[in-house]
């Protein structure tokens, strides 16, 4: 089914099953145990075998040699898999550095042999006992240091302008330069990477923990050098991801080729203190932003510019993109550029992009609102605009960041608020608030799916999208329940098999919108084969309360499928609706904050956010969402922060001793409210995306209540107190 | 992890006998620390000798009208004792201020006393650190310090003591009592008890090949105001950056030593005249050899600050 004229009253308006707050139907195997995540399925790969990673102890060299004699003579060993032994190997489309590195080493811990054994401490022991012999060669990895090497990215739109920046910045009646730094990030997912490799002749079944299971099957063939037939990637419980399992990683190709070797199932998982080395991380960056406006407030030059770092061939973190969008501007301009660096690899992590982006803007658009002496709310609201700024022609699909604005100063009593900072203190409290706007883009991907309708009248969905603690077999259900008139508990949702119908799978917050209509789409044509074979005209079929209707007649759907199943496969495709209408997600975040007046410690007290993001499908799974996105934007400001340490080259916090994320203590209540909305551009479902905007704008509303509970101004992040304790009042 | 054998202690003498005797032997208690350093190659022990068996799992009144506290008295029960919180309120605070309830729940007091330091570097096996690997090197000195020791370091490391409860010890002049391999027993005094690193950071205690933490006695309670002020980036379940643990009596004399900034639990008695002259007066004393790093240069300005918090709670002047 394509996509390409805006979406007019279809069944899911009914409303009877999406968007109600149903429990994730999924939450009972869970917290059961018997959902089994990919290094529990020891059912499945009955007498699996165990490999242990052994990983490079330098950032940058060459291997010169690898003793394996005492390794291969431990206890329980099977087979050892380097480089060396493992033949030529292909590099997948979405990985910038190897993953299974030798005789060249990229990066810290990048896997460089796999050790398998009968059990999981044999194989640690063991691997214990490989001795690599490295030349180091000398690297970079100060991005501060790399700025002047930086260059101008190939693949993005790395440059962009509109109207003179430069003239109406200087002709500015107010103007505001800042610099911000981000630093690198770690997903810090649950569940760490895990994959059972099983090989069947020259067939590979994977089960692994990963989001995209399509992406995945074909970088696991493309690196294996196999047909992409050949490679089964089944997850059907994905313990958080964040963008940190959109790739392949080392386990599942070690598992795969571990397998190989010992002619065995073979299971690895990456040890915690691996993670965040071995695999990908939120890049750092340096950001300098410029404003212009005239004294009213009205914004008449915007620049946003920001500088990161990776490995040769890869990208650059798009810090810059909201600006090109966020906010009204006749002369704008935005700039990347990417510095080569010998840290472990940047990719995606949750919003990425906008994340780093409004971390520094929206301190920015508080500065400015400063200097101009205007309430942080009115500035943002005097500069909303409902067309692209870079291109008036093209409108906002659907744009409330106004309304989310309003709506949240209303709730939150912004009102009261004291403009002044350092005015409110609480005991030994001193008390500030502070707001953002929340902004991400909204991405729809083709999406396919099967469903099924049975003897017993259950209908069962396939599709190969992937459930990674979001919510998508609930809404998934839902949407077949509401296309087909049946409760939920007839619904069977499958997910995570490649041997499913493509799905859009779980990332840039397009999975719920995308999956949802790729599974409707197939759910139309379910109901024109229904309707056939009962004889009924399908455009006038009702699917309702187990029945369909047409005309005087009812039939069950019970009985529909007694001669046998009816099975039907579409996806969801779509047109130029995202090029003719700009479709985007919207939000305010408001946040209150106490920083003690003696030790500057900072503890969140409120936090409210506002999303206008079309519709939602369903306001439980999308509310966790949200507060959880919400938690990883008060991580981002307060604590969070891979410690790069310049001379060795790596991240030294690799555990979560070190890589600190807020636990329950340091998170209030948290308040969330959708908007009603609905966005008939985006797809019959009218909902987009939800999951990345949560996070978007948090941790930029907390810095900013931390500048007006003290008056100290952090622009590098995260913010803790020892960047305030030398500014804070003094204590008698 | 390599390879051990395994034994129950059935007496403290034997425990401490067995432990000499035996190559590369390890005391196990909860195990919080050492499982977690023997799975990432840290600690390497080829025995270990379990002492949860031990009877010395209790907290009785002393002749002198204090408290001995049995070395595998678990954290949650010595922080919930009624006469702990009555007369030592500084001790149940300062183990409630630190890991989680499930560690605290395993977690015993020898074995809190002697956890090994939470410096990055230790951790790992890659990288050169003196207390792991003699003679390797700091790759902490130069590198990321920002947790690390503002004072009593050396030049072979600058790693801090990260236990809360040894802090509040320290303020209470605890002792702790042992007993050797030769059967013989001993009570050295919390002050003595933990090494600066000078050339030799791996050895972090007094304590004997062998040796075997039997308790650890309070002495008769001292009265006073009981405070423990941890302060940490993330809410809870973080070690401290600085902490306070103070006794302060009416007069504004009082005792304080400080968490988070050496490799031992830090304090002065010469200075503690000064404290009733307030926080940058007394902390001027306490830390006046302090040779911080550039990361770690706030801790002095935070252990004053944080202090001169204690003190004003002290007075009653929440504020
Ligand atoms: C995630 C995490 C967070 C933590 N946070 C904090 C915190 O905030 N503050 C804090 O203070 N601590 C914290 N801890 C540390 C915790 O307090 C210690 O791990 C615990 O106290 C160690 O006690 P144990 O009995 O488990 O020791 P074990 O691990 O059993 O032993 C530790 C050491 O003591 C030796 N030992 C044990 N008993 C004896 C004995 N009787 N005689 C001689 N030697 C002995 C062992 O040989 C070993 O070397 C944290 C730990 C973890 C894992
Ligand atoms: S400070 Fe001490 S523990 Fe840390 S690396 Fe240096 S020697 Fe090792």
């Amino acid at each position: 089914m394509k996509f390409d004229t805006p979406a007019t009253t279809n069944p899911i308006d009914r409303l009877k099953v999406v968007g109600q707050p149903l429990d994730r139907i999924d939450g009972p195997h869970k917290t059961t145990g018997t959902a089994h995540y990919a290094y529990e399925q020891h059912e499945a790969a009955p007498n699996h075998a165990y490999g242990y990673i052994v990983a490079s102890s330098i950032p940058k060299g060459r291997i010169k040699g690898i003793d394996l004699t005492r390794a291969r003579r431990a206890p329980g060993v099977l087979a050892i898999v380097t480089a060396q032994s493992a033949g030529k190997l292909g590099k997948g489309k979405f990985n910038t550095a190897a993953l299974l590195g030798g005789p060249t080493i990229e990066h810290y811990h990048q896997a460089v042999a796999l050790v398998v054994a009968e059990t999981f401490e044999q194989a640690r022991a063991a691997a214990a006992l490989v001795k690599v012999d490295y030349a180091r060669t000398s690297g970079a990895f100060d991005l501060r240091a790399a700025v002047a090497s930086a260059t101008k990215p190939k693949d993005e739109k790395a440059d962009t302008a509109v109207g003179d920046f430069a003239g109406a910045y200087a002709g500015a009646e107010v103007t505001f330069e800042g610099r911000y730094t981000t630093p690198d990030h770690s997903h810090a997912m649950m569940e760490p990477h895990a994959s059972i490799a099983s090989w069947t002749g020259d067939k590979l079944t994977l089960w692994t923990s990963n989001q995209m299971i399509a992406w995945g099957a074909g970088d696991v063939a493309t690196t294996l050098g196999v047909p992409k037939e050949n490679v089964r990637l089944i997850a059907p419980y994905i313990g958080g991801g964040f963008g940190g399992k959109l790739f392949v990683r080392s386990d599942a190709l070690l598992a795969a080729l571990g397998a190989r070797a010992a002619r065995r199932a073979v299971a690895v998982t990456l040890p915690r203190p691996l993670i965040f080395n071995n695999t990908t991380h939120r890049p750092a960056t340096i950001q300098r932003i410029r404003i212009g406006a005239t004294k009213d407030g009205t914004i008449t030059a915007i620049g946003h510019e920001s500088w990161s770092g990776d490995l040769p061939g890869g990208k650059p973190e798009t810090a810059v993109a909201q600006t090109r969008l966020l906010y009204a501007g006749a002369n704008r301009m935005t700039a990347m550029r990417l510095a080569v660096l010998d840290l472990p690899e940047g990719n995606a992590m949750r919003a990425p992009g906008e994340a780093s982006g409004l971390m520094a803007l929206e301190i920015a658009m508080d500065e400015m609102a400063d200097k101009l002496g205007m309430d942080p709310v009115e500035f943002r609201i005097r500069n909303d605009t409902q067309v692209d700024p870079e291109n008036p022609e093209r409108p906002f699909s659907q744009r409330q960041l106004v309304q989310c604005l309003r709506t949240g100063a209303n709730r939150f009593d912004w009102n009261k608020r004291i403009i002044k900072p350092a005015s409110t203190r609480d005991g030994r409290w001193l008390v500030g608030t502070g707001v953002a706007a929340a902004f991400r883009n909204n991405l729809t991907e083709k999406s396919g799916a099967r469903v099924r309708l049975d003897a017993r009248g259950r209908v069962t969905v396939e599709t190969d999208m992937t459930d990674i603690g979001t919510g998508s077999y609930t809404i998934i259900a839902q949407t077949a329940a509401e296309m087909l008139g049946l409760p939920v508990d007839r619904i069977d949702v499958h997910l995570g098999d490649s041997s499913f119908p493509v799905s859009s799978g779980s990332g840039g917050q397009w999975g719920g919108n995308s999956s949802t209509a790729g599974v409707y789409a197939a759910c139309v044509k379910l109901r024109e084969a229904i309707a056939q074979k009962l004889g009924m005209n399908p455009d006038d079929a009702v699917f309702e309360d187990g029945n369909v209707r047409s005309g005087q007649r009812t039939e069950s759907l019970t009985g529909v499928a007694k001669g046998g199943d009816i099975v039907a496969e579409d996806s969801m495709e779509y047109g130029d609706l995202g090029k003719r209408y700009q479709q985007s997600t919207f939000g305010a975040h408001f946040v209150e904050v106490g920083v003690d007046a003696a030790t500057a410690e900072i503890r969140i007290r409120r936090m409210l956010a506002v999303c206008a993001a079309g519709r939602i499908l369903n306001p439980k799974t999308a509310r966790s969402q949200v507060i959880g996105a919400m938690t990883m934007g008060a991580g981002a400001a307060l604590m969070e922060e891979l410690v790069v340490d310049k001379r060795l080259g790596f991240f030294v916090n690799h555990d979560l001793a070190g890589y600190e994320v807020p636990v329950h203590a340091d998170i209030p209540h948290q308040e969330v409210v959708f908007l009603d909305e609905t966005d008939a551009m985006s797809s019959p479902m009218k909902a987009k995306g939800v999951g990345e905007l949560g996070l978007c704008g948090v941790a930029a509303a907390i810095a900013n209540a931390v500048h007006h509970a003290t008056g100290v101004r952090v622009r590098d992040y995260p913010v803790t107190l020892d960047k305030l304790l030398g500014e804070m009042p003094s204590l008698g | 992890m390599k390879p051990f054998s395994y034994e129950r202690a059935t007496s403290p003498a034997a425990a401490a006998a067995a432990a000499a005797r035996t190559e590369g032997a390890k005391f196990i208690a909860g195990g919080t620390n050492l499982l977690d350093l023997m799975k990432i190659g840290v600690e390497e022990p080829m025995h270990l000798i379990d002492l949860n068996g031990l009877a010395l799992d209790t907290i009785e009144a002393t002749s002198d009208g204090g408290l001995r506290i049995g070395a595998l008295v678990r954290n949650t029960d010595l922080a919930a004792d009624q006469r702990v919180r009555r007369d030592y309120g500084l001790l149940s605070r300062a183990l409630l201020a630190g890991a989680s309830g499930q560690l605290r729940n395993k977690a015993t007091t020898a074995g809190n006393l002697l956890q090994r330091t939470r410096c990055p570097y230790f951790y790992d096996t890659n990288q050169p650190c003196n207390k792991r690997l003699p003679g390797s090197g700091c790759a902490a000195i130069g590198g990321s310090s920002r947790s690390l020791a503002v004072i009593g370091g050396s030049a072979s490391c600058i790693a801090v003591q990260p236990s809360d409860m040894a802090v509040a010890m320290r303020v209470l002049d605890a002792v702790v009592e042992t007993v050797r391999a030769d059967g013989q027993t001993r009570r050295i005094p919390i002050a003595d008890f933990h090494r600066l690193p000078g050339a030799r950071p791996h050895v972090e205690t007094v304590l004997e090949r062998g040796e075997l933490i039997t308790g650890v006695t309070l002495p008769k309670p001292v009265g006073g105001m009981h405070i423990y002020h941890k302060v940490r980036d993330r809410a809870s379940y973080a070690f401290a950056l600085v902490s306070v643990a103070a006794i302060v009596q009416k007069d504004g004399s009082g005792r304080v030593a400080l968490g988070g900034v050496a490799p031992k639990p830090w304090r002065d008695e010469a200075a503690e005249p000064y404290l009733p002259q307030g926080a940058k007066i007394f902390t001027a004393h306490l830390l006046a050899n302090a040779t911080p790093t550039g990361e770690n240069a706030f801790k002095v300005v935070l252990a004053e600050r944080t202090l001169h918090a204690v003190l004003a709670e002290a007075k009653g002047d929440a504020s």
